[in-house]
């Protein structure tokens, strides 16, 4: 197994200040917005990003965690079922400006199951996609995102790995895999 | 894991302490569902399920059929009073034809004990046991065992008292399979003539004093004497029984802690349970109920995703 470093720590944090920086810029104080992280990887981004743009408003930012495990399009179709993580919306987002966070967009197919899981919680006025990584010529679904903090080329056969310090890995790192 | 070790729930006694810890936590996830604005995932929509009732059912048979619709799955309902089984269909020609409009999934519900195994041996669907005979009803077991988890946060170490008939009672059986395999301690208690004679078998406690049973326990689950299923006198009348067994206030005031109290239904109230007892703070018996809809969901989901090829 190869693998190939595609941002590493300090390269993240620059990345995640712009992210944050770009959501300020279109949400300004968060009144209207709020953040919602894909279980089970895309939370650790969300909280990340939380947490930066708490200190840079100087203010709380609301933040779910949405698990799209009952929403999923390959349900019988894998060898093993995916075991399903926490849902928590504690806010009711009808008329809210929602942004999903995820850590890869590859296929589009988790962020589909995601709208159609969101939408079990209100109606909301618009929704923004944000990934740290974008895997390009990839997808199978019409789905692109309004937030990506870095663009790879990949192949099918590749995959991306992305170790959170915050979450039991050494350093922040996002690696390419060759399988 | 994620996965069930079994392609059918024919009873708790073949699943093992992953199964039911699995089914609990992905219970847990459906209990959520359900309470938000919008109660429905697509998980099962190509999927369509028979429930097959060949014996009286209200709350099993409603909670499933919750459930199944919860999950966006197609759902026919069957049941032998409106069918040709009264023409003298045989139970594997009346499932078999139901079989041939492509169902992925049968609940069955028999009054004699295997029906649901002997199903499973010759059809091509996930089977479901909702009650068979005298013998198991797996999903009432889990949603019991669900329900004191919630309630007490664990289950291991826990003394659970079943009262009542427990020779006619297929939820007594798959609890004590339930709560054993889960860590619990389980005592029986009834009339001598209402409780199997090697029941002590099962490593449950044996108790005829009602009193002395519940002043042992933290909860008590208390089962319906099931006349229709008593061929001859168990007992001399329905007002001894209350007398001696039925759960009253009398009964729990005099203990120095409180109970937690269910009943699987449907209750006779002022028999095996009154109503001061059956309305007050410490019953769960409609929080039982609500989490029947969870377990049932989580059961269907986690044997569609399985298949049945295995």
């Amino acid at each position: 197994m190869q693998k190939r470093l595609i941002l590493d720590g300090p390269l993240l944090e620059i990345t995640v200040s712009r992210l944050c920086q770009q959501l300020i810029e279109n949400h300004q104080d968060f009144n209207d917005s709020l953040i919602l992280g894909l279980q089970p990887r895309g939370v650790f981004l969300a909280e990340r990003i939380q947490q930066k743009l708490e200190k840079l408003l100087q203010k709380p930012v609301r933040m779910g965690y949405l698990d799209i495990t009952f929403y999923r399009d390959d349900f019988r179709r894998r060898d093993i079922p995916l075991e399903a993580n926490t849902t928590s919306v504690p806010f009711i987002i009808e008329n809210q400006k929602v942004i999903l966070v995820d850590d890869v967009l590859f296929t589009g197919r988790s962020v589909r199951a995601a709208l159609d899981a969101m939408i079990a919680f209100g109606r909301p006025r618009k929704v923004e996609l944000l990934v740290l990584v974008n895997r390009r010529y990839s997808r199978d679904l019409p789905i692109q995102a309004d937030y990506i903090g870095i663009n790879v080329n990949t192949m099918p056969s590749q995959r991306v790995l992305v170790e959170w310090e915050s979450h039991g890995a050494k350093k922040d790192n996002i690696w390419l895999v060759n399988n | 894991m994620s996965q069930l070790s079994v392609p059918h729930l024919l009873g708790i006694k073949n699943l093992s302490v992953q199964d039911l810890e699995l089914i609990f936590q992905t219970a847990d996830n459906f209990k959520d569902v359900i309470n938000r604005p919008i109660k429905k995932v697509p998980s099962l929509r190509d999927i369509t399920i028979a429930n097959v009732f060949f014996e009286n059912s209200t709350r099993t048979r409603l909670s499933f059929e919750l459930a199944e619709k919860r999950l966006s799955a197609d759902v026919i309902n069957f049941s032998s009073s409106s069918s040709s089984v009264k023409k003298g269909e045989t139970l594997l020609d009346t499932v078999n034809n139901i079989l041939a409009m492509k169902v992925d999934m049968v609940v069955i519900r028999h009054s004699s004990p295997g029906a649901p195994h002997f199903l499973a041996k010759y059809i091509k669907a996930n089977i479901i046991n909702a009650g068979d005979g005298t013998h198991e009803h797996p999903t009432q077991a889990l949603l019991d065992a669900f329900s004191i988890k919630e309630k007490l946060g664990s289950i291991a170490g826990k003394k659970v008292v079943i009262v009542g008939d427990i020779l006619h009672s297929r939820v007594a059986l798959s609890n004590i399979f339930a709560l054993q395999k889960l860590g619990a301690e389980v005592m029986v208690c009834g009339p001598n003539t209402l409780l199997p004679k090697y029941i002590g078998q099962l490593g449950v406690k044996v108790e005829l004093d009602i009193d002395k049973a519940l002043a042992w326990c933290d909860v008590a689950n208390i089962l319906r004497i099931q006349l229709e299923r008593q061929q001859i006198k168990y007992f001399p009348s329905l007002r001894e029984y209350t007398l001696y067994y039925g759960v009253n206030r009398q009964r729990l005031d005099a203990l120095d802690k409180p109970i937690t109290i269910m009943h699987p239904g449907p209750i006779n109230r002022g028999v095996e349970i009154h109503s001061d007892v059956a309305d007050s703070e410490h019953s769960i018996i409609l929080e039982q109920v609500e989490n029947g809809v969870a377990i049932r969901m989580a059961v269907l989901y986690l044997l569609a995703g399985a298949g049945i090829e295995q």
